[in-house]
Formats: C-alpha cells, structure tokens, sequence
C-alpha cells in the first residue's frame, strides 16, 4: 500500500483493510483476506493490486458526501413521500454498506432537522455493514477531528454532537434513531422491511456482474412501488438490472422501480 | 470568485492561497484583523474570507464581530480554520457571524468539502 498509494497502514488500523478489502475479495470469489493477500503476493504489479489500493484510498466516507444526495433527499424525496404517506405515517430507510457510520447519521441528521413532524411517525431506519468492527463504531458514533472536519456543517456539530476528550460523539438521541445490523450484501440478508428509501451507495462498484444483478434485484424486491434508490455517483442499473428507471431529483439521480 | 486569507502564518497563508487558487479564486492576504479590515476597503465585498483566530492586533473572532457590523459585507462567506477545538470555540464563531468553521490541521480535502457547505464549488 505503502509503495503504490503512500498510505501506511498503522497498527490497529487492521479493521480498515477488512471492511475495504473484503468486498474486493468477495468480488473475485475468495472467501478470505488472506487468500486476497496471497493472490496478491503472488501477481504484485497486476490489475488486483490497483483494486486494493483503489478500495483503500477511494472508499473513504464522509459527512454529507457528494452533498447532492442529501440535497435531492431534502427537497424533493422525503416531502412526496411524507405527503404518500400521510395517513399511516410509516416510513422505512435503509442505508446499506454504512462504514464507519457518517452517511446513516447525515440522513438522521437531516430528517431531525428538515422533518420534525416524522418524531410522530413510525420510522424504522436501519444501517448494514459487513464489518462488526465497523458497526461497533457506527453505535458508539464517536468521530476523531478529522473526521468531523469532513463535509459537516459546522452548525450540525453545535447541534448534534457533544466533545469527549480530543474526539466527538453523536448525541445518544441521533444515535437512537438509528438500528445498525450486520449484513452481507453478497450474502443471506437478515429480513429488512419494505423500503421507501434506500441508500447503498459507492458499493456496487466491488462486486462482479453476476452479483450486483443479486443485489440490485434484491432491493428492487425490498422497495416499495414509490420508494426509490440512491447510486454513487459512478454506479448505474444500465445492463444490471432492467426492472429501474433512473429519474431526476434535485441536482442528482435516483432509481424507481421501471413501470 | 475572490478570497481574503487572514493568518499570521506566511505558511498557512500559502497553503490556503494554494488550495484556492487551484479553484480559481483570486486571493488576498493579511497577516491579522487589523490588516484584514484595511485590504477590505481596498478589495471591497469579497466571496469568501478564511480566517484564522489567535492572530496579533486583531483576532479572527473580533474581526469576523467587526466585519458583521458592516452591512457592505454581508454577502461575504466566513470560514474560521483555527487550532481552537472546544465546542465553546465553534458555538462562539457562529454566533459572531462566521458561516462554516474548520479546525487545523485540515487536508485539502477538508477545504474543499466545507466550501461546497457553503455554496462555493470551484466556479
């Protein structure tokens, strides 16, 4: 990593090379990271060290990433659907591959802050990540500098978060409102709800074919008819999964269910 | 897009006037509040002042006060990028008028990040 990207990789920064480089292992159908490393051994200079190193530096996350997507989620996404479902006041979200946590409570913080009428309504909202080291640090919502001088809004900071030593927490309500699970998005998945919203984001990406279409047609069965799914920016349903419609929202994308 | 850096570090004004003129921006300088306040009245409204706090003559938190008494600069987006990381700080600074708020050090990613918050995508 060192000579390829000038990343080091200190000690006790093992769970993040197991919560990037699994799913590259996944893709190539290895089932573990040490199997990764041999074959990588094996064919130093190849196309696979350029995943490892591509999974390492651009899988990073970060508080309202891309921004668009929250943007998009605010003025146009949560308001129609909170007008469909004004009468039985539901509302299910997943946010799917959540890492070390900042894109499910970006959408938290976002529907504390634009929608507090949904504190009356039933809102089940759950993020998955492979990683149990990951999901640990997602409930504890505890952030270093760095990380909260990322893409946060300093007022959001004030508001939502408290400081512990050198490091920030997400207030326990915030972090309440979330339910992390383990989930393999390759895969059996633990039931999940039918869906109005649905991140997985900047994921895709690491799967072959074959399993994207599993897991694209595996959401697709989990939205709802008016729900919709949130892409990275550099991710499609194009030749994946015919049964989405890509529509515009706000200055981005999402994908509906094709009629 | 023009922007004012006010830091009493030459080096941290580089950095800055670095990471801003990759984005296009024009860029002034000043070395503390005072000074910030006299290249205003030359430079007139800029888009965009980064402004560092513990500086001599005059600290970011009294020029980002004085700069919001002064109706000419209104439009003008502020972003604190200080050392000073208690929340106490950060509640301070916006309530004296600064937009956004980033604590040193910083990569350029962070810059870049905070100054789509705030509206200011490389042009």
């Amino acid at each position: 990593m060192r000579e390829r990207s000038a990343i080091v990789l200190d000690a006790g920064k093992e769970y993040l090379a197991e919560s990037r480089l699994a799913p590259v292992a996944r893709g190539l159908g290895l089932s573990t990271l040490g199997e990764l490393v041999s074959r990588l051994r094996s064919e130093p200079r190849g196309s696979l060290s350029s995943r490892v190193v591509e999974a390492m530096t651009t899988n990073e996350t970060s508080f309202f990433r891309d921004l668009n997507p929250f943007d998009a989620l605010r003025t146009t996404i949560l308001p129609q659907l909170i007008q469909a479902r004004a009468k039985e006041r539901t509302l299910n979200l997943w946010c799917a591959a959540s890492s070390s946590g900042q894109e499910p409570y970006t959408i938290a913080m976002v529907l504390r802050e634009h929608f507090p009428q949904l504190l009356e309504w039933r809102v089940r909202f759950i993020a998955t990540d492979i990683s149990t080291e990951m999901l640990r640090r997602c409930r504890e919502g505890i952030y270093s500098q760095l990380e909260i001088n990322r893409g946060l809004p300093a007022r959001y900071l004030v508001k939502y978060f408290e400081k512990r030593g050198t490091e920030w927490q997400i207030h326990k309500p915030l972090r309440d409102m979330v339910e992390f699970v383990e989930l393999n998005l390759a895969g059996h998945w633990p039931a999940l709800p039918q869906c109005d919203v649905v991140f997985i984001r900047n994921v895709l990406i690491y799967f072959n074919l074959e399993t994207k279409r599993d897991i694209v047609g595996r959401v697709r069965k989990l939205l709802r008819p008016d729900g919709c799914m949130f892409l990275g920016g550099a991710e499609t349903t194009l030749n994946v999964d015919e049964g989405f419609r890509r529509e515009a929202a706000d200055k981005t994308f999402v994908y509906r269910l094709a009629r | 897009m023009r922007a004012l850096v006010v830091d009493d570090s030459r080096a941290m004004r580089l950095i800055l006037k670095q990471i801003l003129r990759e984005l296009q921006f024009e860029v002034f300088e000043a070395a503390h509040g005072l000074e910030a306040l006299e290249r205003l009245k030359q430079t007139g409204c800029v888009d965009l002042a980064l402004v560092d706090w513990n500086m001599p003559e005059m600290k970011g938190i009294d020029l980002v006060t004085e700069v919001r008494k002064l109706s000419d600069y209104s439009a003008m987006k502020i972003m604190m990028v200080t050392t000073e990381t208690e929340m106490e700080q950060v509640q301070r600074a916006l309530s004296a008028g600064a937009d956004e708020y980033v604590m040193k050090p910083f990569t350029k990613d962070v810059i870049l990040e905070k100054l789509g918050v705030l509206g200011l995508s490389a042009p």
